[in-house]
């Protein structure tokens, strides 16, 4: 087992030499990059990625550029967690072998991929990995939407989210659906660690990806990723996005132990309400209309339902 | 490799990030690694800018948010110290202003244009109404 990264406060995380680069070709003020820095400066370990087919895998990997100073292999949308899976079994059986060059290192094996890419098009791909027993980890980018081919709604689009396949017009108010729980679904393949995580809470960030990459097995993580272009906000407020987000508890910070020991790890202070979350928001913006604001009401309702949910598994341990 | 076409790229090809080997990439920052012709770090996106940060040093208190939370690795920290922002990358999000902490703010957006001396010259004060 390799030493963990000595992380005690922001000043220490700022001395990682990054192995992610700029002049990619995502948005301006985009939370996906902010979110992958953090993760790869967590540890100091090699790293082995993969990036399923969405914004940040076609925007890091231009030709002739790449962003990324890592091993990193692309190979379609569903796949990214086997692509890594299929690396990681590699490793093993070349170290049960002896044929590591230098089988005193210890790489990291991640999977980063979209909410589409996870929730809905990967879906069978990371449960199999899950199920399989994997050394990886699988981490969402989860705006919410397939961000990269023009707004989309996905299985995790929220609802009352105005979305280019689920639009609020006369007749409608978006999407319909409940975003899909998938932290659940992942935790109930008894996998060793499954959390939420936030880009704002750099600390709990870092902190549940160390957890992660000191299990035996796999782990899921998904990632709130406040998109600019999709959601509808100015590029300077990406963190702001992403405070009242895991403020006003619509994305609860916790992580889920052997599928069933829940801790919350994060309470907020100040409770932002749902309404506040959501008028910050382009794609929210039909909700405050005289007819949709019982939406807002409803909102609120699932969030604190949620919440309570959460607190009463914490406690239970289940 | 960056003189074939994208329909002339083998299958297989990799893209190497660096000319020679880097032994200790963690420990190794962007001014010491010998990038390729292959990394987007040796790319600008300057062209991108409307407008940019100026960071006036006098008020930092070297906090770190600026580089934990700007997306495009454009907050140059070294040694926990906060020395500036490299223009080639930044592309003018306005993030790492947003979450400055320091009143007056160390850093401010300003258009591309503007001078930098003069803007400094004519930092604003620190707001009393800011609690
Ligand atoms: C099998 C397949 N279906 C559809 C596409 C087209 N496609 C490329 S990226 C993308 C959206 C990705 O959405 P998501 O996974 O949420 O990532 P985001 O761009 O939002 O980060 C789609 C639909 C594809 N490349 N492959
Ligand atoms: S569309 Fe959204 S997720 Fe995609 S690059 Fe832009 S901000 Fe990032
Ligand atoms: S404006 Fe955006 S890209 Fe430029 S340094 Fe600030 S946070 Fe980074
Ligand atoms: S956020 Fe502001 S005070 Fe903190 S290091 Fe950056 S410039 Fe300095
Ligand atoms: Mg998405």
């Amino acid at each position: 087992m390799s030493e963990m990264k000595k992380i005690k406060n922001l000043k220490e995380f700022s001395t990682s030499a990054d192995r992610f680069e700029g002049a990619n070709l995502l948005c301006p003020g985009c939370a996906h990059s902010i979110i992958v820095r953090e993760v790869l400066n967590a540890t100091n370990d090699d790293l082995i990625l993969s990036a399923s087919t969405g914004c940040l895998e076609v925007c890091t990997a231009v030709y002739p550029y790449t962003s990324w100073d890592a091993s990193w292999i692309h190979i379609g949308f569903e796949n990214g967690s086997t692509a890594v899976a299929g690396a990681e079994t590699m490793y093993k059986a070349l170290k049960k072998k002896g044929r590591l060059k230098q089988p005193e290192r210890n790489p990291k094996f991640v999977s980063f991929a979209g909410d589409g890419a996870s929730y809905d098009i990967g879906f069978q791909w990371i449960s199999g990995c899950m199920e399989r027993g994997h050394n990886i980890m699988h981490i969402v980018l989860d705006n919410e939407v397939y961000a990269n081919t023009g707004g989309q709604r996905s299985s995790s689009t929220p609802i009352g989210s105005s979305a280019t396949t689920s639009p609020e017009g006369r007749r409608s108010y978006g999407e319909k659906r409940n975003k899909k729980d998938m932290i659940s679904i992942m935790a109930s393949h008894h996998i060793p660690y499954a959390a939420q995580v936030a880009p704002n809470k750099w600390k709990d960030l870092v902190k549940k990806i160390q957890h992660g990459f000191s299990v035996d097995g796999p782990v899921f993580i998904n990632a709130v990723s406040p998109c600019t272009t999709e959601w509808k906000f100015d590029p300077k407020d990406t963190m702001h996005l992403a405070d009242l987000a895991t403020d006003s508890l619509v994305f609860p910070l916790y992580e889920i132990i052997d599928g069933h020991e829940l801790n919350i790890t994060y309470r907020p202070k100040d409770l932002v309400p749902v309404e506040e979350y959501l008028a910050a928001q382009g794609r929210f913006k039909h909700l405050f209309k005289d007819e949709y604001k019982y939406l807002i009401k409803e909102w609120q309702e699932r969030v604190d339902a949620n919440w309570a949910y959460l607190n009463r598994r914490e406690e239970a341990r289940v | 490799m960056a003189n074939k076409g994208w329909d002339e790229f083998e299958i297989g090809a990799m893209l190497r990030t660096f000319n020679g080997k880097i032994d200790d990439i963690v420990g190794t920052h962007q001014e010491n690694r010998a990038y390729s012709e292959n990394s987007s770090f040796v790319a600008s996106v300057a062209d991108w800018r409307i407008n940019k940060p100026v960071f006036n040093k006098d008020f930092c208190i070297d906090c770190q948010f600026c580089w934990v939370y700007c997306p495009d690795v454009s907050i140059i920290s070294r040694d926990k110290k906060m020395i500036g922002v490299d223009m080639d990358h930044c592309k003018g999000c306005g993030v790492c202003v947003e979450v400055c902490p320091t009143n007056p703010k160390s850093l401010l957006m300003f258009p591309e244009k503007a001078d930098e001396e003069t803007e400094l010259a004519a930092w604003p004060a620190k707001n009393e109404e800011k609690k």
